[in-house]
C-alpha cells in the first residue's frame, strides 16, 4: 500500500543552555491511509514537536517530510493546512471567540482555500451547519452562539469539528482531550473514534492517557527522547495491556 | 449653543479616526501607535496639495494613501523584522516626523486657500460648523459600510480570525500575516485621512497636530464600549426593578 505520509529521518535541534538538544532525533514513520495511531510518550518526547513538524508550525533540522509522495518538508503551514488539519489540547486555541459557532464552521469550511473578497454567504451554509450539530446535544441549536460562551467541552467539540468539516487527509490530535473532565472526555474520544472510523480518517493521535491508548487506533508508536521506541501493529497492540505501557513512563 | 454645535462637530470628524483605531486595537488586537504619526502625515499631505492647486478629494485621497504605507511600514517591522507591536509602531511614528517636515518643508502651514471640501457641496451654506457635522456623517455612513461589507466577505472574516487567534487562523491556512498587513494598512490609511480633514477644517497642518491622537481615539473606543454595557445593564435594571416592585 502506497503510504499517505513519511517521514525521513526527521532531526530537529534546538540550543538549550548552549548545548544542542535533539528534539527529533532520526525519526522514521510511514502512515498509511486510514491508519489511525495513538502516539505515546513522556513530557519532552517531542510529540508535540512531531506534529508540529507534520503541519509546518516548525521546521525541521534534518530530514523529509513527504504527503502523498510529494515532498513537502519546505511548504508553509497555511499549503498544508488544505490537507492537515490539527485540534489542539487547549480548547481556546482551536476556535475564534469572538466568532458564533457557524462562523467558526465557515471559516473551516475553507480550510486551506485562498480568502477572497467576496461575501461568506453564512446563511448559505445554515442548514448545512445545522444537520452537521444534530446529533451532538452540546452544540446542537447553537449555531449561534458565541464561542466565548461555550464551555470548554464544547469548544473542543467545536475544534474537532472544524478539524473534519473539510475532509483532511491526515487529522492530527494533540491530546485533545485532556483538558476536559473525564465524562466530557470520555464522549468527545468516542466521537473522535466513530467519525474516524465512518469517514475513514487517517489519523495521528496524541495522547497521555493509557486507557485511551490501548482502547483506540489500530497502531501504537512510543515516543521517548525524541526517538521512537515501540511501534505496534494492530495485532500486537490488540494483546497489550495498560501496565505493559507503564515501562516507557 | 455655538460652542456646542462646534465641538460636535469636530466630534464627528474625529470619530472617523476611532474607526480606523477600532480595526488595529479592537479587531486585530495591535496596539498600534503609527497612529500619532499618521494622523499628521494625513494632514500636512492634504494641506500642501491643497496648497499646490490640487482638489480638496484627491488631497484626502493621496492622505489615506500615504497613512496606508505608513502602517505599512509598521507592519513589514512587526512580522517581517519581528520588531515587538508597540516599539515598531513607535519607530515608525518617530520616523514619520522628520518625514512630515519634509513634505511640509516648515512646522506647520495654514491652508491660505480657501477651497476645502468644508465649504463645497454647498456646504458652505449651512449654518456655522453643520458643515463638519453633516460630512462627519456621510464619511462615517460610507466608513461604517464598506468596513461592515469587508468584514463580512471571507478576506474580513479571516482578518478578524487573525486577531482574535492567530493559532487557529494559521492552521485553517489563513495568511496571518497578509492579515495584518491589510488590517494595520487600512486603519492607518483612515487616521490619516482624518488628520486630512481635520486639516481642512481647522485650515491648518502641524507636524504635532498627532500628539495626544491615540488618546482621543482610545477614549472614543472605550465610550462606545461603555455605552453599549449602558445599552445592555439600563434595561437590565429596569427589569430588576420592575420584578421588585411587582413582588413587594
Amino acid at each position: 500500500m502506497k503510504s499517505l505520509l513519511e517521514i525521513d529521518n526527521a532531526v530537529k535541534t534546538i540550543n538549550n543552555d548552549n548545548q544542542e538538544l535533539n528534539i527529533l532525533d532520526g525519526i522514521n514513520l510511514s502512515i498509511n491511509p486510514q491508519d489511525f495511531i495513538v502516539v505515546l510518550g513522556t513530557n519532552g518526547a517531542g510529540k508535540s514537536t512531531l506534529l508540529d513538524a507534520i503541519t509546518g508550525a516548525n521546521t525541521l533540522s534534518s530530514g523529509k517530510i513527504l504527503l502523498n509522495g510529494d515532498d513537502i518538508t519546505s511548504t508553509n503551514l497555511a499549503k498544508r493546512s488544505r490537507y492537515i488539519s490539527r485540534v489542539y489540547q487547549d480548547p481556546k486555541l482551536g476556535t475564534s471567540p469572538r466568532m458564533t459557532v457557524a462562523e467558526n464552521l465557515l471559516l473551516a469550511k475553507r480550510r486551506g482555500l485562498p480568502r477572497r473578497l467576496r461575501l461568506r454567504r453564512l446563511n448559505d451554509h445554515m442548514k448545512e451547519f445545522a444537520s452537521f450539530t444534530k446529533d451532538l446535544p452540546t452544540l446542537d441549536n447553537r449555531l449561534n452562539t458565541f464561542t466565548d460562551k461555550l464551555s470548554g467541552g464544547q469548544r473542543q467539540t467545536l475544534s474537532f469539528l472544524m478539524a473534519i468539516i473539510q475532509k483532511p487527509e491526515l487529522l492530527l490530535l494533540d491530546e485533545h482531550t485532556a483538558a476536559l473532565d473525564p465524562q466530557t472526555s470520555q464522549e468527545l474520544m468516542e466521537l473522535t473514534n466513530k467519525v474516524i472510523i465512518e469517514k475513514k480518517l487517517t489519523c495521528l493521535m496524541v495522547t497521555h492517557n493509557l486507557t485511551e491508548a490501548v482502547k483506540y487506533g489500530n497502531r501504537l508508536i512510543v515516543l521517548k527522547k525524541g526517538k521512537i521506541v515501540l511501534d505496534l501493529d494492530n495485532e500486537a497492540k490488540s494483546k497489550l495491556k495498560e501496565q505493559d505501557l507503564l515501562e516507557y513512563f | 449653543m455655538n460652542l456646542i454645535i462646534s465641538t460636535i462637530s469636530q466630534g464627528f470628524i474625529w470619530a472617523i479616526m476611532a474607526i480606523g483605531l477600532f480595526i488595529t486595537f479592537r479587531i486585530l488586537d495591535f496596539p498600534d501607535m503609527t497612529v500619532e504619526g499618521s494622523f499628521p502625515l494625513g494632514a500636512v499631505t492634504a494641506v500642501i496639495l491643497i496648497q499646490h492647486g490640487y482638489s480638496p478629494e484627491l488631497a484626502l485621497l493621496v492622505a489615506f494613501i500615504f497613512g496606508s504605507l505608513a502602517g505599512f511600514a509598521t507592519a513589514f517591522m512587526y512580522t517581517k523584522l519581528h520588531i515587538p507591536s508597540l516599539l515598531a509602531g513607535i519607530l515608525t511614528m518617530t520616523a514619520l516626523y522628520s518625514v512630515n517636515l519634509r513634505i511640509l518643508g516648515k512646522a506647520n502651514m495654514s491652508l491660505t486657500k480657501s477651497d476645502n471640501i468644508f465649504n463645497r457641496y454647498g456646504l458652505d451654506k449651512l449654518p456655522v460648523n453643520f458643515n463638519g457635522i453633516i460630512l462627519g456623517i456621510v464619511i462615517i455612513a460610507i466608513i461604517t459600510f464598506l468596513l461592515i461589507v469587508f468584514l463580512n466577505t471571507e478576506k474580513g472574516q479571516a482578518v478578524i480570525a487573525t486577531g482574535d487567534n492567530e493559532t487557529m487562523a494559521a492552521s485553517m491556512g489563513i495568511n496571518t500575516t497578509m492579515m495584518k498587513f491589510i488590517g494595520i494598512m487600512v486603519s492607518n490609511g483612515i487616521v490619516a485621512l482624518t488628520g486630512g480633514l481635520i486639516a481642512q477644517q481647522n485650515g491648518f497642518a502641524d507636524v504635532n497636530m498627532g500628539i495626544g491622537s491615540i488618546v482621543i481615539g482610545l477614549s472614543a473606543l472605550s465610550l462606545v464600549r461603555l455605552s453599549t454595557l449602558m445599552f445592555h445593564l439600563v434595561p437590565d435594571l429596569l427589569r430588576l426593578q420592575l420584578v421588585r416592585s411587582s413582588t413587594a
